[in-house]
């Protein structure tokens, strides 16, 4: 099966007294659904930040998506960032946009047709069952319906890989089902790749899923 | 409103701009239009003691555009009187010429000293009368006005453009957010500040319809045309080509500059 992320001897730091992750070797299939868990202050969010290559290793290797990220120029990580779907745990939504245009960001990015990008953004809308707030702004919404904006942009240009950083933290029942619905549907329709930072796993979760833990610097599998 | 009180700032800051550039550019044209006048009405006098071919005196003084001799007949005809008509005649042989002098442009005091100097160097000239005093303080004045202007242009420069680094800083912040989100999904940098040029271009394109709008209005004012008249010049207040589009010019290139400081000022959040 082929490897979606190979991390070999991998070390973050913010700085050089503090070393956030301490090498650690892991890969990730494509197509699979990971978890990635671990104490507050572990390590989890750092983690996620160097898949999309918000920070850059300081030792060893680090490929996401065929990209090598230690060392990487401008052109070849947004090259990489336009091939994945982030939602963040603050949501990230550009404040003076609609929703319907936070949407549309990545396919305006990717250069997808206009007919195309008005199709796949209705679809989404109604998939997040927001689609009678398509007009509004992101501070118009609560914080639930917020997140599933967010869900629905990192959807919107079928990504290889979706990236979730707590993405249910602080949302209701709902929004959180509607949000585990998702990544549940891509990772089994189209085959994308899912990786989620957590304090906790659902229990209701149908797709088969890799469980990773991060502990004083380290990462393992939890069988 | 929130969006029109972004633009409103910017347009401000750009209009002062406009504004100090366009009044400038008036007192400029003004004081060249009162200079010119000065000049019609100006002349030096040259005393030589043989007659000179005026060839000379414009190949060694380009400035001169016009030479007249100063015919002796009304003096002579006032001491008429009392010598006989062949003195008379003596007299207006053996009597310097006087020629007066017409210039270019009205000089300033170290232009008028180097024509003195040349035309004193003429074998036969014996005296060249500048009228420096009344020259002095007219030239003086109209310095002292000229200075008085560009200090004042210059402090509203100075203070908008201190406006425009304080409108830079809100820009930086307001724009960083979305630079940012747009980056973390792949945006090429042209992407992420094309909504920031536009908005520099809409604000500059505003700034300057208003700044031409204004002064059309001011250009077309019967009170400022009479006030020109009153000192004797017609000055081009506002060029509805040109002045336009070095307003735009600037506007541009001002709003621009800051769109440009913004994305290279940018940093990627962790």
């Amino acid at each position: 099966m082929d490897k979606v992320i190979i991390a070999k001897n991998l070390s973050l730091a913010y700085s050089k007294e503090e070393t956030i992750i301490n090498k650690v070797n892991f890969s990730v299939d494509s197509g699979s659904f990971v978890f990635i868990t671990g104490a507050s202050g572990s390590g989890k969010s750092t983690l996620l930040k160097s898949l999309y290559g918000a920070l850059k290793p300081v030792e060893g290797s680090l490929v996401v998506g065929g990209v090598e990220l230690s060392g990487v120029s401008n052109k070849k990580l947004n090259f990489l960032r336009r091939h994945l779907g982030i939602v963040f745990q603050d949501y990230k939504l550009i404040k003076e946009w609609t929703i319907e245009k936070n949407i549309m960001l990545p396919l305006i990015i990717n250069g997808y047709e206009k007919t195309v990008t008005q199709n796949q953004v209705d679809s989404l809308l109604k998939h997040v069952k927001l689609k009678h707030q398509a007009g509004k702004y992101p501070l118009e919404l609560s914080g639930g319906e917020q997140q599933r904006v967010a869900m629905a942009r990192a959807l919107a240009h079928n990504p290889i890989l979706i990236l979730a950083d707590e993405p249910t933290g602080n949302l209701d029942e709902y929004s959180s089902q509607v949000i585990w619905n998702l990544l549940e549907g891509a990772n089994e329709q189209l085959g994308t790749t899912v990786i989620v930072v957590t304090h906790h796993i659902p229990e209701t979760m149908s797709v088969d899923y890799k469980h990773y833990h991060i502990e004083f610097g380290d990462i393992s599998e939890i069988l | 409103m929130k969006s029109f009180k972004n633009h409103l700032s910017l347009v401000i800051a750009l209009l002062s701009i406009l504004f100090s550039v366009q009044i400038f550019t008036i007192v400029e044209r003004s004081i060249d239009a009162y200079k010119e006048n000065l000049a019609k009405n100006y002349s030096l006098v040259v005393v030589s003691k043989k007659a000179i071919d005026p060839k000379t005196i414009q190949t060694k003084v380009s400035l001169v555009t016009h030479i007249d001799e100063i015919s002796p007949d009304g003096v002579i005809k006032r001491l008429n009187a009392g010598i006989s008509k062949k003195n008379a005649e003596l007299l207006k042989v053996t009597l310097p010429k006087f020629y007066k002098l017409k210039l270019k442009y009205y000089p300033s005091p170290q232009e008028l000293q180097n024509i003195r100097a040349t035309l004193l160097k003429l074998p036969s000239v014996m005296k060249v009368e500048t009228f420096e005093g009344t020259h002095h303080r007219t030239y003086r004045l109209l310095l002292l006005f000229k200075t008085v202007v560009s200090v004042f242009s210059l402090s509203v420069l100075v203070v908008t453009v201190l406006l425009i680094f304080k409108e830079l800083r809100i820009w930086q912040f307001q724009h960083n957010e979305r630079m940012s989100i747009m980056g973390l999904f792949g945006a090429p940098t042209w992407l992420r500040s094309a909504v920031l040029f536009r908005l520099a271009i809409v604000d500059a394109l505003i700034a300057s319809a208003l700044a031409f709008v204004s002064f059309i209005y001011v250009s077309s004012n019967k009170w400022i045309a009479e006030q020109f008249e009153n000192i004797g010049i017609n000055v081009v207040v506002f060029d509805t080509t040109y002045d336009f589009l070095t307003m735009l010019g600037i506007a541009m290139s001002v709003s621009l500059l800051l769109a440009t400081l913004i994305v290279l000022g940018h940093k990627e959040e962790v």
